[in-house]
């Protein structure tokens, strides 16, 4: 609760900061605006319902790349990992991979899907789909020798390994894997939607620029923000944190 | 009657320096029905490794081991294994740990459930069985980790150092309760450890082994019936015997290896 008491207090203490500079008339007020009249773009978002429809499509975009980019980078991280070869090989190119921001993939991406949406999901899946796969075999990697050698000796076999040890055991990293990718795919997304056609919440961004509205683009950063913040920390955060007590670990 | 037979078992590993390094050379061993025998040797002798053949989980480079005169090949539900940590599934609750065996084997989920309630009360730990293994302490972890063994009820239990990370008086309490089920049930048991008295205790055979190569330097049979009293002359004798050739292997072991570094 004190925390939280801080947390709200220096909240406050930056938007006096940023009136008190809005004050000092450094920037004309269209390229500075207040922090009043940026609040009010935020409700008047809301109540005309722009900011509603941008949320919805940002949000269909992110559930459908996000599932993708789960399965997808899970199950190629499963076939990774349970091949050396494969592993030796391809292993080197993932880590390569997922150094590239997905975003610059985004012009061939228009090229090859004409629709924008499409372009868009594809950037969303690239920006998340390499940490999961190196999340999933680091997890299948670790998984304990003992356990499998307890499990053997009870008589599993190899399909029963996977599924009843292999696959438990490496739980924790998936979960976090799946939580790094959401925050991967969440900056592709918004990077993508700044350059790509729509009404997700990029674009309603760069269209308050165009549009020499400060305080939309401003709004919608706050957005952004605070939507990344509450998923992970309402959603991915509690969910480590229930598998890391199951599983025994302690976090941090 | 022959339970367990080693025949001229034969292990090594390749090391990173790239040389082979020979674990066992020429192993014979022969354990009988019922017999309770310990494993005893520096660390690093292959003890476990001896172990892992026995149970199927490692095959020798030479030489074969035997199990009611079947070659082992593969693990098998006749030899169960309880490793040191208890290598309990943390994400499984204690009961659930103990039916793992059983379900692995299609053994109906009521039966399964029974068997394994059964077995969890003949190890005390009834009123756990929804816990979680990190809830546990070491001493009921690996409670739980013989449970989880005998469930399967096979006719050989392989043990690992299963007391070894244990505090002394949990060990004793442990002690006392394997020596129970061993006496009740009369399984074969192979068991691991590096603590002489422990072994002494237990068994009805003490296997000495010595390092580079891992062979077997000398046996003791111990037939005074349990409980032993602590103290017992006799007893005490054999633990000095297997100390001072125990003694002997490492500090032979250390010339050799003083002489590498001195070049
Ligand atoms: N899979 C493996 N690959 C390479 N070397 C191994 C492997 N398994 C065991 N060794 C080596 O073989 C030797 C014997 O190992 P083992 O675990 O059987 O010894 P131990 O007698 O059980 O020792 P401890 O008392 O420390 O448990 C050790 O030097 C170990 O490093
Ligand atoms: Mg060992």
């Amino acid at each position: 609760m004190r925390l939280l008491l801080h947390r709200v207090i220096f909240v406050i203490f930056l938007i006096i900061l940023w009136q008190g500079i809005f004050a000092l008339n450094i920037w004309p007020d269209f390229l500075l605006p207040s922090p009043l009249s940026v609040g009010k773009t935020l409700i008047e978002g809301f109540k005309d319902g722009t900011f509603i429809i941008a949320l919805g499509a940002s949000f269909r975009r992110i559930l459908l790349g996000y599932t993708i980019t789960i399965i997808f980078g899970s199950l190629l991280g499963i076939l990774i990992a349970s091949n050396k070869i494969i592993d030796g090989i391809v292993g080197p190119f993932i880590l390569a991979l997922q150094s590239v921001p997905s975003v610059v993939w985004l012009p061939l991406a228009l090229l090859w899907f004409p629709l924008g949406e499409a372009a868009i999901i594809f950037v969303v899946v690239l920006g998340g789909t390499w940490n999961m796969v190196i999340n999933t075999i680091t997890g299948i990697k670790n998984v304990q020798p003992v356990l499998i050698k307890a499990a053997r000796t009870m008589g599993a076999n190899k399909i029963q390994l996977f599924w009843k040890v292999i696959l438990p055991d490496s739980v924790p990293h998936l979960i976090t894997g799946m939580r790094l990718s959401w925050a991967f795919s969440w900056r592709a997304l918004m990077a993508g939607e700044l350059i790509g056609t729509g009404t997700g919440l990029g674009q309603i961004l760069m269209w308050g620029r165009d549009m020499g509205n400060m305080s939309m683009v401003i709004a919608i950063m706050l957005l952004i923000g605070i939507i990344g913040c509450l998923t992970d920390n309402l959603i991915f955060k509690k969910l480590e944190e229930e598998v890391f007590a199951r599983w025994g670990l302690n976090t941090q | 009657m022959k339970i367990v037979v080693a025949k001229n078992v034969y292990k090594s590993f390749p090391q990173k320096s790239g040389h082979n390094l020979v674990v066992l050379k020429d192993i014979n061993l022969t354990i009988n029905k019922g017999e309770f025998v310990t494993l005893i040797g520096p660390s690093g002798c292959g003890k476990s490794t001896m172990l892992n053949i026995i149970a199927g989980l490692i095959l020798p480079d030479k030489g074969r081991v035997l199990v009611n005169g079947k070659k082992v090949t593969s693990p098998g539900k006749d030899r169960v294994m309880v490793f040191q940590e208890g290598a309990l599934f943390p994400w499984l609750t204690v009961l659930d740990n103990v039916m793992f065996g059983l379900k692995t084997n299609n053994i109906d989920n009521q039966t399964a459930y029974k068997r394994a309630l059964e077995q969890l009360k003949a190890v005390h730990l009834h009123k756990f069985k929804d816990a979680y293994p990190h809830q546990l302490s070491g001493g009921m972890k690996q409670r739980v980790a013989i449970a989880r063994a005998l469930v399967m009820n096979p006719q050989i239990l392989l043990m690992d150092e299963p007391f070894g990370a244990l505090d002394e008086q949990t060990r004793l309490i442990l002690h006392r309760e394997l020596l129970e089920i061993w006496l009740k049930t009369r399984k074969t048991i192979v068991f691991v450890t590096h603590n002489i008295r422990e072994a002494v205790k237990l068994s009805d055979r003490v296997i000495v082994f010595g390092i580079h190569p891992g062979r077997i330097l000398k046996e003791f049979k111990i037939s005074i019936p349990h409980p032993r009293p602590r103290g017992n002359q006799h007893l005490i004798k054999i633990e000095n015997q297997i100390l001072k050739i125990l003694q002997q292997e490492v500090e032979k072991h250390m010339k050799i290896m003083g002489g590498k570094f001195g070049k």
